[in-house]
């Protein structure tokens, strides 16, 4: 029986080397041109025909507009809106790798920690770069609480200093240990329907039942995942964006 | 001691990181139980919140886990 970590494997399907660097065309890649064309026709197609009284598909394109934009305007305020475009592009792709990969037989871009990572980064020098811009070198204010003691200050500076840190890896690792885990423990009840049926026989196949009735509800709960944590990664990029536009209020 | 045996314990030990995020994942969902029989009509409001409460508290359990199999099969 296969590993329930063999769905993770990168296969190359157009191998191509520049010089040492393996530049293949792999599955991943695949999937993720898959999103990109999934976003692209949700839409461009739901958005075609822009009525006044939106059908099914254009309200759910414009739900998800609204979505981000309501998120954006919450959380970083007004002079986040020249960023609403990149959060939107980040909700979209990660929203849509997560629920792709629901799909049996698919594969989940989000599944890897350097998918997740480079994209955690963007977020994380994108908005140092934003913050340094915006106030220069007082952006350093950002590590000093405002009320704190002084006594307490040397402290509480370097705590601050590698929380800010320690940020892009916290935002990735949470996006791809939630599809990790959970694509590894729907493979792992559907591997006890097998060890039930070599094990007992007849008996087992029966039993077997309960296990396929439990990953039905698993797969509810990993799509309710798969959204929440979409929602989690933009939500926390807004709100690392918000850190830089306003340094404290 | 057996270098295997001690990942084995070792990996153990990471997953004692659950008890803290069962008292958390308690915490969120008892106090928000609490909050919406004391005002029913404030609960859809504050639902997005808790389910973003649970979200992170739940990414904590998954620190764990990575950690348990980064001594198991990385290092």
């Amino acid at each position: 029986m296969a590993s329930p970590l063999e769905q993770f494997l990168i296969k190359p399907i157009v191998p191509i080397k520049i010089g040492d660097l393996d530049a293949s065309f792999t599955n991943s890649s695949l999937w993720m041109v898959l999103v990109l064309i999934g976003v692209v026709t949700f839409l461009y197609v739901g958005m075609r025909r822009r009525e006044l009284v939106p059908g099914r598909w254009q309200s759910m394109a414009e739900m998800s507009y609204e979505f981000v934009a309501n998120m954006v305007r919450d959380n970083a305020g007004s002079a986040g809106r020249p960023y609403f475009p990149f959060i939107f592009t980040l909700f979209m792709f990660v929203l849509f790798s997560n629920l792709f990969g629901m799909i049996p037989y698919s594969f989940t871009v989000t599944s890897h920690i350097i998918v997740t990572f480079a994209m955690a980064l963007v977020v994380f020098i994108g908005v140092t770069i934003i913050g340094f811009v915006k106030h220069g070198a007082h952006f350093f204010s950002l590590f000093v609480p405002a009320g704190c003691p002084a006594w307490l200050l040397p402290l509480v500076v370097t705590i601050e200093v590698i929380s800010y840190f320690v940020r892009p890896v916290s935002l990735s690792v949470r996006l791809f240990a939630n599809m990790m885990a959970g694509h590894t423990m729907l493979k792992v009840f559907a591997g006890f329907v097998i060890s039930l049926a070599g094990a007992l026989g007849v008996v087992g196949g029966v039993v077997g039942i309960l296990p396929i009735l439990l990953i039905a509800a698993l797969t509810g709960l990993e799509i309710g995942i798969a959204m929440l944590q979409a929602y989690v990664f933009a939500l926390l990029s807004c709100i690392y964006l918000n850190d830089a536009l306003h340094l404290h209020h | 001691m057996d270098p295997q045996a001690a990942k084995m314990i070792g990996a153990g030990i990471a997953t004692l990181a659950l008890a803290g995020v069962g008292i958390g994942m308690g915490n969120i969902f008892g106090s928000f139980l609490a909050a919406a029989v004391r005002n029913p009509a404030a609960a859809p409001k504050v639902f997005g919140n808790v389910l973003l409460g649970f979200a992170l508290t739940e990414a904590l359990a998954l620190f764990a886990l990575v950690v348990a199999m980064l001594i198991l099969f990385a290092v």
